[in-house]
């Protein structure tokens, strides 16, 4: 098995167009259901993000905090998520998100592991910042699972050069100041923003946290190696059922490749 | 780089989202420059001086150490402090950094509600805009400090996830803040979350240790052999020890809620029965599964009903500087009951907790010197709900 980080390369390297990185809560709608929700969007997807539900987010919006109360309140843990990326490893490498007492809980020795042994590729922790967690990251080192480190328009110049130095895979720009779900607005400072991180991070730029409509992936495509699809995925399920959702995937990678441009 | 603690032994740190890392490096910063400004310090001396009322009479209540046949028992009055307890020392000060700071506006999570109080109040003050976020449920049991918020002009908005208290509104309170993080500032209410706020909120509260040291000097021409104050977050506690930490003889116990007993799993007695683990920013021991989820915490007691506890009383247990016990919601009721008839003084259902493990363990401690209770608020909040609990009509 390939380490985390170099699957995640390689399908940088291989896709023709910006990547989508569609969003999914592990155990949503059922931990039954979410197998399917996994290979329907895993379809349309280049990496698949799959979160692990948390009773307390920070970074969560009501749509994925919502969801994740439906998994939490099923029973579902951690484990069971860990599992169903195993079940989906042949589709596209899956990165999980979740936050961080599930993973010191774990504790981070076996987490990563059983993360690893399920064909993992990467892992991202919405509430450890650079200069925390050296513990978690030598754990994840160890297995071979890439820890993917979140910035946000906030972050200072002087900061993204204290995450270069422990990002891996690729990074992920929060697109606004604010929690998951609500609406992106694709202006300049977005894109410089996007142009400030690459130059500080020699690594793919992925872009998440209100991308809504085929149009955001598209206009976020001209300046990011990627786009995050999440709170919009999760409602599309809840209203419209999986196949509609699996549609919006579907115009979302289409738009990124400029089909109907 | 700033001169504030980060951690207590392992304890503490900022495991936040990036968004807000800028803006606690800008609160220490703030804070940092504010402490050696000698403006600053008049300002807030002045201000706890003629409008919070310090310094806070020391009591001695001989009426209850007749009933508790222990003592001599010193109560320090917090409970007499403006708006009714120790909070707005707090309140106050972080204010009053928020306006230096240059931020219009003040969030605030609340349990009790004396936290939303305070900084609805000190936000009333300095004219600034206010939310308080607070769980539905404490809503209902402290209607009365809901009123107070929505009458010194503040927004209180009503959190409804989980079992609707002070968890729920201090992770809401968060999510607001990584929204609003440029022109917020999000005023936590005790010694909790990432740094710089456990250390920031001590030293703000520590003048209740500091001036109880003296005062019990003063009073006795020795030092207390026992300190008590109740721990729910943990910021009277940890402003009371502050105080004596230095002091090796003094022997301090922090009560935490053993709600409908520790067995029952009914409970708030993070350190006496949690683990360590990260919560709302800081690492510090958390009740929760073996998976990581958060337990949900019980006490009859709104501002004791937490499944966390402030990263310096980590440490300090495990330092075994300070020992943690625990007080079911029957013996803070009785303690409530007991102060209310032999003083004259309705206390806080959280500071009853101090006083029942005075009742519990006072007449071994009273061997030692004196005893002193950190009577961290006011009962006028409780009364509707304790007097449904003792069985008072109205």
């Amino acid at each position: 098995m390939a380490d985390g980080a170099a699957r995640l390369r390689e399908a940088f390297a291989a896709a023709e167009r910006p990547l989508l990185v569609p969003y999914m809560m592990g155990g949503f709608p059922t931990l039954g259901a979410s197998r399917d929700v996994a290979r329907a969007l895993g379809a349309h997807a280049d990496i698949l993000e799959i979160g692990i539900a948390f009773s307390d987010p920070l970074a969560d919006g009501p749509t994925v905090q919502a969801a994740g109360q439906v998994a939490l309140d099923a029973g579902v843990v951690p484990d069971d998520v860990i599992a169903l990326a195993g079940d989906v490893r042949d589709g596209p490498p899956v990165v999980l998100m979740t936050c961080l007492n599930l993973v010191m809980a774990g504790p981070p020795e076996r987490f990563m592991r059983a993360a690893a042994d399920a064909g993992v590729a990467g892992l991202i922790v919405s509430d450890l910042p650079c200069d925390e967690g050296d513990d978690v990251r030598a754990a994840a080192r160890q297995a071979g699972v890439a820890m993917i480190s979140l910035v946000a328009p906030t972050t200072t110049d002087e900061r993204l050069a204290d995450v270069a130095k422990v990002a891996e895979g690729f990074v992920y720009c929060v697109s606004v100041t604010g929690v998951t779900g609500g609406a992106v607005s694709v202006d300049d400072d977005l894109a410089a923003f996007v142009a400030r991180v690459k130059r500080a991070i020699p690594l793919p730029v992925v872009v998440g946290f209100g991308v809504q409509t085929p149009e955001h992936a598209a206009a976020i495509g001209r300046f990011a190696d990627g786009v995050v699809v999440g709170s919009q995925l999760v409602r599309a399920i809840e209203r419209d059922g999986l196949d509609a959702a699996a549609g919006l995937a579907g115009a979302m990678a289409a738009a990124l490749r400029g089909d109907g441009n | 780089m700033t001169t504030i603690a980060q951690r207590f032994g392992p304890y503490g740190g900022r495991y936040v989202p990036e968004t807000v890392i800028p803006a606690l490096d800008e609160f220490a910063a703030a804070y940092d420059a504010a402490r050696d400004d000698p403006a600053f310090r008049a300002e807030l001396a002045g201000l706890l001086r003629d409008y919070v009322g310090r310094p806070t009479p020391l009591y001695r209540a001989e009426r209850l150490e007749a009933e508790y046949q222990a003592g001599p028992i010193y109560l320090k009055r917090e409970d007499l402090c403006h708006t009714g307890a120790h909070k707005i020392n707090n309140a106050i000060g972080q204010v009053l950094i928020a306006r230096r700071m240059g931020k219009r506006r003040i969030i605030a999570e609340t349990g009790a509600g004396q936290h939303g109080v305070a900084t609805a109040t000190a936000a009333a003050l300095f004219g600034m805009e206010c939310v308080v976020f607070m769980g539905r449920t404490d809503m209902r049991r402290q209607r009365l400090n809901v009123i107070r918020m929505n009458m010194l002009g503040a927004e209180v908005r009503p959190v409804d996830a989980g079992s609707g208290t002070l968890k729920q509104a201090t992770s809401e309170a968060i999510r607001d803040w990584v929204t609003h993080v440029r022109d917020t500032h999000y005023v936590i209410g005790s010694a909790v979350g990432p740094a710089p706020y456990p250390e920031i909120v001590a030293e703000l509260q520590s003048v209740i240790g500091i001036e109880s040291r003296a005062q019990v000097m003063d009073a006795e021409g020795r030092l207390p052999g026992t300190v008590v104050a109740c721990v729910g977050g943990g910021s009277n506690a940890i402003g009371m020890f502050r105080g004596f930490l230095g002091d090796g003889g003094v022997a301090l116990v922090g009560v935490e809620a053993a709600g409908t007993g520790i067995s029952s799993g009914l409970h708030g007695a993070s350190l006496g029965e949690g683990s360590p683990g990260v919560l709302h920013g800081s690492l510090s021991y958390l009740l929760q599964t073996p998976e990581g989820q958060v337990a949900e915490a019980h006490s009859i007691s709104a501002g004791l009903d937490y499944p966390g506890v402030g990263p310096e009383h980590s440490h300090l247990r495990d330092a075994g500087r300070v020992r943690y016990v625990s007080a079911t919601d029957d013996e803070a009721l009785e303690a409530f009951g007991a102060l209310c008839r032999t003083q004259g003084i309705i206390p806080a259902l959280e500071s009853s907790h101090a006083l029942a493990a005075v009742a519990r363990e006072g007449r071994a401690w009273g061997t030692k010197g004196p005893i002193l209770v950190c009577l961290s608020g006011r009962g006028d909040k409780d009364v509707d709900q304790a007097a449904e609990a003792m069985g008072i009509d109205g």
